[in-house]
């Protein structure tokens, strides 16, 4: 039931996404294209983890792994010369689910304190397979020549096409992953997290349910990957570093968990904060720690627990 | 691959498994009783290693460092513990994990601006330099002997430190419930910080052991900490006799693997697959290995009992 305040909030939002080019392009100003872009690409990542951490209580600390697959999926194709986006990204995405869906089968059997180990554990497993692959690069990642090919509909090269493909993109994750948590299926999903005796009681199995929204969010963060190895233009094994991974979590958890609109905006202000202190010293991550360790301790609700219309929970 | 070969790289195995238990002992250690998950346990290595670097360098002596080095992580350790985890203990475990995520930029960061990016490669005194003689035709060098046996001492002092002493049955009664603990006039949040403490120098001994091995370098600890974790999913959290066992286990596989996968690979398929196949399955194995113990048992090897 969107209440006043959250039709407005979205509007709004949509509003900026929609006119930041030509703003940017009337100042001259194409960096905070680029800044965007790479914000909303990691809005997607930042929704994908939101459906199993905030909604399913997964506390996944390996969503990266995703990340690097859509990447490779697509990096590889370049390479040989395979460069249709049809081919790629349906291809990351699947190979992205696929990969969650073993990850995924292994790791739901635990919980708590074991899953975050066993999900960030095997995405490690995934990064040292980039890192000694050496005929995609190993170690140094190899360049992608060119961008994914979508027969002339939308051309990734020119900037401002690419962007709004992300934004569309954004606003389609941010929709589904809402519309998954409000459905039956996300019911079951929330009735898990908060009382796993209970449900299982009232005659629901979660384990398949669970593993379902893993793979979704898998799939989905794949996307993200195949869409930021066309942003950077290139892949390397440092896209499932597992400091992705806690970058990717703490989005999800400095906007709000199980909000719509918190993954958004936690990617905003981690990676606005990230750009700001970087370009003052060389040494942000100094300063970046203790900042994370403090809102940990002191804004336990979120960001968007203090939007206008934010629920309670 | 002859036989002495296979022993030395057993050896390795043993030598890296031994660096593997001092750092899971301390972590399943805290988690068992403070029930907190502490990813910035790497970081109490890595401030280890260095510190034993620059006080062996300031005064050196390698024996004298290394004593330094101790003292140094421990009063790292409770540092860390008093000023930053203390409010996390009641907190769940997402909120641990990001926070000590912090504490992980933050320690990375600011030995890089203290010693730079570069690694740090120390020498060893002569003493420690030289091999012993196992048998005819296999040569060990002293220092990774030297490394398995204080690890075994180690482990030794541990089990009798918890099993046999009474700091070792508060902090057994702290595991199974620590509100009775406190009930019956324990000072609870000094046993904590004590036993991070005590944790934070286990973790600073691996890590100034693994100075003259591997490189120090800004980084190093989440090398270890992810297969310590490994260590500690095979073994069931929160056992010292599951760290052991596990970090033998996986400080054995991790090392044959590395030293025979290819090899081995070579014979039965084409050489030049293996060569590409082999690094890269060897670096996978330990996590293959998770992933069948924990299809057989979820809680792992040794689950602690009444948890």
């Amino acid at each position: 039931m969107p209440s006043r305040a959250r039709v407005l909030f979205w509007s709004a939002v949509v509003l900026l996404l929609v006119l930041l080019p030509p703003v940017v392009a009337a100042l001259k100003q194409p960096f905070y294209l680029d800044l965007v872009r790479r914000v909303m690409i990691f809005a997607i990542a930042a929704v994908s983890l939101n459906l199993i951490l905030g909604y399913g209580g997964m506390v996944s600390f390996g969503h990266a792994a995703y990340l690097g697959i859509g990447g490779y999926v697509v990096g590889i194709l370049a390479l040989y010369g395979m460069h249709s986006g049809w081919l790629q990204w349906p291809l990351a995405i699947g190979a992205s689910a696929l990969a969650a869906l073993a990850i995924g089968a292994v790791s739901i059997r635990t919980s708590g304190i074991y899953f975050i180990m066993i999900t960030l554990a095997f995405t490690q497993m995934l990064y040292y397979l980039g890192v000694s692959l050496e005929v995609f690069g190993g170690d140094d990642g190899m360049r992608i020549k060119t961008r994914s090919q979508f027969s002339g509909l939308v051309d990734l090269a020119d900037p401002v096409a690419f962007y709004y493909l992300v934004l569309v993109l954004m606003l389609g994750s941010l929709y589904l992953v809402d519309r998954l948590a409000n459905s039956r299926f996300g019911m079951v999903l929330r009735a898990a997290k908060s009382n796993e005796a209970r449900s299982r009681a009232i005659g629901l199995s979660p384990y398949l349910y669970r593993l379902a929204a893993f793979v979704i969010a898998g799939a989905l963060c794949g996307l993200a990957g195949a869409l930021l190895a066309n942003h950077t233009a290139y892949i390397t094994p440092d896209f499932m570093h597992w400091t992705r991974s806690g970058e990717i979590m703490f989005m999800v958890i400095l906007g709000g968990v199980a909000s719509s609109a918190g993954p958004l905006l936690g990617a905003v202000v981690l990676l606005v904060v990230e750009t700001l202190l970087a370009g003052w010293t060389e040494h942000w991550q100094v300063i970046l720690g203790p900042l994370l360790i403090l809102s940990v301790i002191f804004f336990r609700r979120g960001l968007a627990g203090a939007l206008p219309g934010a629920r309670n929970g | 691959m002859t036989f002495g070969l296979v022993f030395e790289q057993l050896l390795n195995g043993v030598q890296f498994g031994v660096m593997l238990f001092l750092m899971a002992a301390g972590l399943t250690l805290v988690f068992g009783i403070m029930n907190m998950v502490n990813l910035a346990h790497g970081s109490l290595y890595m401030v280890g290693a260095y510190l034993a670097v620059a006080a062996t360098a300031w005064t050196g002596n390698f024996v004298l460092g290394a004593a330094l080095g101790l003292a140094g992580a421990l009063l790292v350790g409770m540092a860390v513990e008093v000023v930053a985890l203390r409010t996390l203990y009641e907190r769940d475990h997402l909120d641990q994990v990001l926070a000590t995520f912090g504490l992980i930029l933050f320690f990375n960061e600011l030995v890089a601006i203290v010693w730079g990016r570069a690694a740090l490669y120390t020498s060893l005194p002569a003493w420690l330099q030289g091999h012993v003689e196992l048998f005819t035709g296999s040569r060990y060098p002293i220092y990774r002997g030297l490394v398995i046996v204080v690890g075994l001492l180690v482990a030794v002092a541990l089990w009798y430190v918890v099993t046999r002493t009474r700091i070792g049955m508060l902090i057994r009664a702290g595991a199974s419930n620590r509100t009775m603990v406190a009930a019956l006039g324990v000072n609870i949040r000094f046993l904590y910080t004590v036993v991070f403490g005590f944790g934070a120098v286990l973790a600073g001994l691996a890590g100034l052991m693994a100075g003259p091995i591997y490189a120090v370098q800004p980084g190093m600890g989440e090398l270890i900490l992810i297969q310590v974790f490994v260590v500690i999913v095979i073994g069931g959290i929160g056992s010292i006799r599951g760290a052991l066992v596990g970090a033998l286990v996986v400080g054995i596989v991790d090392t044959l693997g590395r030293a025979f996968l290819k090899p081995l690979l070579g014979t039965v398929i084409s050489p030049t697959a293996a060569e590409a196949a082999g690094p890269a399955l060897a670096s996978m194995l330990i996590y293959l290995l998770m992933a069948v113990v924990l299809a057989v048992r979820p809680e792992g090897l040794f689950p602690s009992r009444g948890r």
